[in-house]
């Protein structure tokens, strides 16, 4: 089987893959990266989002053997070595972005290849944004009160009551 | 009081695992030596199984073992937990719902065989050598067909494929047909409520394991309610003694229903486990979980509404077909019956009311409840048949809707359909739907939209549902075949801090964060000291689950009274440490106190001294701290609430555009807001989902055409709006001790109508003829309908 070498989370793993293994098969199975989810079987949902050379891509979609050499950051990346949150992740949990966790992988690192490119977006620049994360349970509103949370943006207060 | 105790919007602790990539899911965990399991499925929606040669597959690489129907053939069948009778007092007929198909497949994706192997593709790439000669047979998909008997069965040995024909409530029939035979006006509607599938985003997954030294069994899996799986394993399907298998429902992510049920595949991998001595893992794609989890919804119904001229309503019918796919689920008889036809008399005041139910067979993917289950499909039909009633009567919605709800001082309600309502106020909900959704400014808003070519509409829709499922005696009368009490055990450590074991499981719904609040609240303690345990059969009590609005209302109520406990025990502690009597002992802010003294002991010393009991009064108290608590509700519980929307139809093109979506809910006791605003959201969106986007369609060949996410239309960001959630209008629930009401299907049950009466009401003010749509709205049938 091939070998590949990535650099993950700031390390280099190597691995060997099949021809046919995905980057989402690879990170969880041989890498043990679990925070990698798999919803789908036609790259629709999202929950396998990583960054690949700083670019937002679904996990799913990309064969393991073509990354050696490339740079991939995942969801165990986003914390400070501490532990602590980082801005978005914090952002996700002040807001309710998250319920069942299961999407929150992908839409976190989604959120952050937004953030990236477009520091300030509106509301609608993320709904359109986050149009290739599926999420089951928040209906969105805390994702995009997350998301602009975490870009210094107001949103209303949570549960006004 | 603590803070954080009930009421305070507690931020989830179970997030920072989630939003740090370390959630433990099933298929996270892989133990040493695991095995991989693929199912070969049927194409075929009916079929009959003439051979399976397996022997090509047997010799494919890394091939362990594989399983055919006839395997199983000596276990037992996955039961249906609801008895039904029908009208003429047959028992509802129960075909066997074997592990693997025998000797016919009956739906697409009907498992027939399994594989199991070293690695996962080699379990798929053996599956694809199995060669099964099935000889494929008409399939019965559409309901009437299927009802009328065309000789074409699902199930050939109980000659029919009419599961019951169900009446509700049997001795007002006779009066509801003569109420509206002889009234004033009668308005009919018949319309569809819509296959959906529940799409938890994690798929299906199960790992069995088995230990030849102790023949102990262990079932990781994504359930809702590890313990009522493991009891249909062990007292239906495989018969392994209950304290030989260990259930484990770790992180799940989402249910909505769908992961309440046992599935054929745990018991195959336990099975598989113990044939082959190594752990056996599945796990589903999308592609089975649209093929093969349970969907929701499904119905057929023509509803009749009669009334005075002045709208005062008379009586309700119905007449409803309800598909239960190929096989019952476990849930599915009791969905389109007690959950629904006990709803039929809404918010209110109708003194008539009759449901008929026929559950019908069908070769597709079994149906059971899916978020709301039966209450969503009640209120669709009653809030549609109103607002066209309204119509018909020159009326507006609003005010049809109050001159019969069930006004603020008639509690405790018996309802036409059979159930006694203990709270409410509908009067107050809609006085603030008034408000906030801004009924006043919307003529303004209409006409803005109409200078940019749209038609604008105002839905409203105001629901009841029973949740807090259910007192166990009433059920048991009813036909279930569970109990439906909930259990905790409070264990107060020597330290002082506190482990809760619960049976209620979260896979969303922040119990880890919200149980905490009831219990610091009651002992005056810090949340932080509390931690809850759920989801492992091994250390948990025998509770029945999360479903239904249940969890705070039962489980919740289980771990109050188990606290309650906990403080009349330690009061008793601490009367023999402050040497007076119990009675004379006050507890409050986490301390006990003689009142009129300076004699007090705080929870932590009283905890320590329950674990180190020296100069102890050992002979009438026992040492430790922890009690258990089986709560079973008095009723179900009424949550209320009442939904407004406006959207905007392109006239162009059919497309609706949702401008507001405002939710009033009346939960009772709120204990955690943030996270109840949350389920709210969650569930509007699955409603709007039903309403403008999702359909679970096969065609006449039971092929099922939407059976991937690039079929099925599920609401993603940017078909959504943002939502107003408001819960402040609440009324106490008066019958459990938190006086919550449940609040994790209202989204989904208040939406869909709201959104249809919205689209009706767009059109009828832009001059189309147009008094029903069926969901979902999608463009082309909006279209349609105006260009009829």
């Amino acid at each position: 089987m091939p070998k590949v070498t990535m650099n993950i989370n700031g390390r280099a793993r190597s691995t060997e893959v099949e021809n046919r293994t995905l980057l989402s098969t690879a990170l969880r199975e041989k890498l043990h990266l679990t925070g990698t989810h798999i919803g789908c079987d036609t790259s629709q949902c999202g929950a396998c989002v990583v960054h690949v050379n700083g670019k937002a891509v679904k996990s799913c979609a990309v064969f393991a053997v073509e990354l050696d050499g490339a740079t991939i950051d995942t969801i165990e990346g986003q914390a400070a070595p501490d532990g602590s949150l980082n801005v978005i992740q914090q952002a996700f949990k002040d807001h309710h972005g998250l319920q069942c966790g299961f999407c929150t992988p992908g839409m976190v690192m989604s959120a952050a290849a937004l953030l990236k490119d477009n520091p300030k977006p509106n509301e609608a620049e993320i709904r359109d944004y986050l149009e290739g994360n599926i999420c089951r349970c928040t209906g969105y509103q805390g994702i995009v009160n997350a998301i602009m949370a975490a870009s210094g943006q107001a949103v209303p207060a949570i549960a006004a009551e | 009081m603590p803070d954080g105790g009930i009421g305070a919007p507690t931020k989830r602790r179970e997030d920072t695992r989630f939003l740090t990539g370390r959630g433990k899911y099933t298929d996270d965990f892989t133990p040493q030596n695991t095995s991989y399991c693929a199912f070969a499925r049927s194409q075929v929606a009916n079929g009959k199984i003439k051979s399976i040669d397996t022997s090509a597959a047997a010799a494919m690489p890394g091939v362990l073992a594989i399983f055919t129907g006839e395997d199983f053939v000596e276990v037992g069948g996955n039961p249906a937990g609801w008895a039904i009778v029908s009208r003429d007092g047959e028992p509802m007929k129960e075909p066997k719902r074997p592990v693997l198909a025998h000797g016919k497949v009956r739906h697409v994706g009907d498992a027939y065989a399994a594989v199991i192997a070293d690695t996962l593709e080699e379990a798929m790439d053996a599956v694809e050598a199995i060669e099964a000669d099935i000889e494929e047979l008409d399939a019965v998909v559409d309901m009437a067909s299927a009802v009328a008997n065309s000789g074409t069965l699902v199930h050939d040995e109980i000659g029919t494929n009419t599961c019951f024909d169900w009446g509700w409530i049997e001795d007002n029939r006779a009066a509801t047909d003569e109420a509206i035979k002889k009234a004033p006006h009668v308005t009919t509607l018949e319309l569809i409520n819509n296959r959906l599938v529940p799409n938890a985003l994690e798929p299906r997954c199960s790992i069995g394991e088995y230990d030849p030294g102790t023949g102990d069994y262990k079932l990781t899996t994504t359930s809702q309610n590890p313990h009522l799986s493991r009891l249909l394993i062990s007292a239906f399907v495989l018969g392994i003694p209950e304290n030989k298998l260990t259930v484990l429902a770790p992180d799940v992510g989402g249910g909505f229903g769908s992961k309440i049920y046992h599935y054929g595949e745990e018991a195959l991998v336990l099975a598989a486990a113990k044939k082959l001595g190594r752990p056996v893992k599945w796990t589903a794609t999308r592609t089975e979980a649209f093929l093969s989890d349970a969907h929701g919804r499904d119905h057929v119904t023509k509803i009749e509404l009669a009334c005075e001229k002045d709208g005062t309503f008379i009586a309700f019918r119905t007449e409803t077909m309800a598909n239960v796919g190929a096989y019952l689920s476990n849930f599915s008889t009791a969905t389109p019956t007690f959950l629904h036809g006990t709803l039929m008399a809404g918010n209110y005041t109708v003194p008539n009311v009759y449901v008929n139910v026929k559950a019908v067979f069908t070769n597709t993917a079994p149906v059971d409840a899916y978020r709301g289950a039966g209450r969503p499909e009640a209120t669709y039909s009653l809030e549609r048949v109103i607002d066209k009633c309204a119509r018909e009567l020159g009326m507006d919605p609003v005010e049809i809707r109050r001159k019969n709800f069930i006004k603020k001082d008639q509690y405790p309600y018996a309802s036409a359909a059979g159930l006694e309502y203990d709270s409410g106020n509908y009067d107050a909900l809609m006085d603030g739907l008034e408000k906030t959704a801004d009924f006043a400014g919307f003529e303004a808003r209409r006409a803005e939209s109409a200078k940019q070519g749209k038609l604008r509409g105002l839905g409203i829709n105001a629901y009841i549902e029973a949740c807090g499922i259910a007192p166990s005696n009433l059920v048991g009368i009813l036909g279930a075949r569970v109990g439906l009490y909930d259990a905790a055990t409070v264990r107060v450590n020597p330290t002082g801090n506190i482990s809760v074991m619960v049976g209620a499981h979260s896979h969303g719904q922040g119990h880890e964060t919200a149980f905490p609040q009831i219990v610091a609240d009651m002992l005056g303690v810090d949340p932080e000291t509390i931690d809850i345990v759920h989801g492992d059969t091994s250390k948990i009590p025998f509770g029945m689950g999360t479903y239904g609005s249940r969890s705070l209302a039962v489980c919740g109520s289980a771990v109050f009274r188990a606290t309650e406990k906990i403080i009349v025990k330690a009061t008793a502690i601490a009367a023999h440490m402050l040497e007076d009597e119990p009675d004379n002992i006050d507890f409050s802010d986490g301390v006990f106190s003689i009142a009129g003294t300076n004699k007090s002991v705080g929870f932590g010393d009283v905890a320590l001294k329950a674990y180190i009991p020296h100069e102890y009064p050992i002979e009438g108290l026992e040492p430790g701290l922890e009690e258990t608590a089986f709560y079973d509700p008095a009723n179900f519980t009424y949550p209320s609430g009442a939904y407004a929307s406006e959207v905007e139809v392109d006239p162009e093109t059919g497309k609706v555009t949702i401008c507001s979506m405002v939710a009033l809910d009346d939960f009772g006791v709120v204990v955690n807001p943030m996270i109840v605003t949350g389920q709210v959201e969650g569930g509007l969106a699955q409603g709007i989902g039903q309403a403008l986007l999702e359909n679970s369609v096969y065609d006449d060949n039971g092929q099922l055409l939407s059976g991937s996410l690039m079929d099925y239309a599920m609401p993603r960001a940017d078909d959504l709006p943002s939502f107003v959630v408001d819960h402040s209008h609440a009324t106490r629930c008066n019958h459990n001790p938190i006086g919550s009401k449940g609040c994790g299907e209202a989204g989904a049950i208040g939406s869909p109508p709201t959104i249809v009466n919205a689209v009706v009401d767009a059109l009828a003010r832009g001059g189309h003829d147009v008094d029903h749509i069926d969901m979902p709205v999608s463009p082309s049938r909006v279209w349609a309908a105006m260009n009829k």
